[in-house]
């Protein structure tokens, strides 16, 4: 399965994921007490030289990746002509798009298996509550594993549906999905349980 | 007649052989069950709007493994997506997504997925039909107004304004909610031991 981080080395990637995520939830904390224009306009300047520094791949990356934001840009730009506050307007999709480009800077230069250790040891208090960093770090194993898994069985349920009827399944499928899924759970958790437990 | 042996239920439950294990891989199939139905194709709404199956796991989650490992599964699921893997519908993921527009109703899911579950846990009435009205509750009312809360702060708009742009898609999820009552409903005919929030 293909994860968000660049393939294009930067040298982002060399720095320790904790530290990344501590200076990210710091900067975002900081952009939305800003509401100066000028301000704002340089710390979006900044986030665009970060994402420069990677190179010409990765920069046009990091610009896809803010693709998703456009219904969210262009309701702003429509309410904000009409009631006409511009300004007010711009220093909203300022923010918007800088706490987003940073927030995707720090996932595009994390590996996954990095992202996973942070999360493990923000987890490990909660080891006396029933989840021990190895629980989580088999679920986390298990979902992995078992979205391929469950994608290729609705291709199946979908086409033997269209083997039998001209018309389109739609959310008839749903049922046998869902059905897979819970099957799937309890072989897995007999298999586990062969296997000596979950720890 | 069958005999039936008494459930394990209460806080003996935990002590039967196995229990963790099934509970572990029932939330860790359902968070890629989550997954799942995101990267399944979109249908566009006649508003427009693009809906996927995606919040209906949200929901599914809470109908058919109840409140706590309801919550669980979606929990997992976001932890995997603020990790870098673009689970979200549309192949969003990474920690952009956190800063983003949408973030109130990412908070919201897991709420939503315990609030369903809880609603039917609590009531006698025939699954299906609590099972459709917990989700219209949980999952459309509760994530709603976490959802509608992000948009204004997030988007600098008052709550009635933000929950204008938030009714795009209340059609969509009226539609899901159904559905996963009658999704809930040929579960329990076809497993009735595997639907743990009746369990």
């Amino acid at each position: 399965m293909l994860t968000l981080t660049s393939p294009v080395e930067t040298w982002a990637h060399r720095i320790p994921a904790g530290w990344k995520l501590l200076a990210l939830a710091a900067a975002t904390t900081g952009l939305f007490t800003l509401t100066f224009l000028p301000a704002l306009t340089a710390v979006l300047a900044a986030g665009v030289v970060l994402c420069l520094s990677g190179g010409r791949t990765f920069a046009l990356a990091a610009l896809r990746l803010l693709w998703p934001l456009w219904p969210f840009i262009a309701v702003i730009l429509v309410w904000h002509l009409w009631t006409r506050d511009l300004t007010g307007g711009t220093v909203i999709l300022l923010r918007l798009v800088t706490a987003v480009a940073l927030a995707n800077f720090v996932t595009m230069t994390t590996r996954l298996s990095d992202m996973i250790t942070v999360l493990q040891w923000l987890a490990a208090p909660l080891a006396p509550l029933g989840l021990p960093p190895r629980r989580l770090a088999l679920a986390v194993a298990l979902v992995i594993r078992f979205i391929p898994v469950m994608l290729d069985r609705l291709t199946q349920i979908t086409e033997s549906w269209s083997a039998r009827s001209p018309r389109r399944p739609r959310w008839r499928v749903l049922v046998p999905a869902t059905l897979a899924a819970l099957d799937d759970a309890d072989h897995a958790a007999e298999a586990l349980r062969a296997r000596g437990g979950a720890g | 007649m069958p005999t039936t042996l008494p459930r394990p239920c209460g806080p003996a439950a935990g002590l039967v052989k196995g229990a963790m294990e099934r509970t572990l891989t029932h939330v860790a199939l359902f968070a890629a069950l989550i997954a799942v139905l995101g990267l399944v194709p979109q249908i566009t709404l006649a508003t427009g709007v693009p809906i996927t199956a995606q919040s209906l796991g949200i929901m599914l989650c809470g109908t058919v493994l109840g409140a706590r490992r309801g919550a669980l599964a979606v929990l997992l699921f976001l932890a995997l997506v603020a990790a870098g893997l673009p689970l979200l519908s549309g192949g969003r993921g990474g920690l952009g997504v956190f800063a983003g527009p949408s973030v109130g109703y990412i908070v919201g899911f897991p709420i939503a997925a315990f609030v369903t579950g809880w609603l039917v846990e609590r009531t006698t009435m025939p699954i299906g039909f609590a099972a459709s009205a917990a989700a219209v509750i949980g999952g459309i009312g509760v994530l709603y107004v976490f959802g509608i809360a992000g948009l204004s702060l997030m988007l600098d708009k008052t709550l009635p304004e933000a929950a204008f742009l938030g009714m795009a898609y209340l059609p969509g999820d009226i539609l899901k909610a159904v559905l996963a009552g009658l999704v809930t409903q040929s579960l329990a005919r076809m497993r009735p031991a595997s639907l743990l929030s009746r369990a």
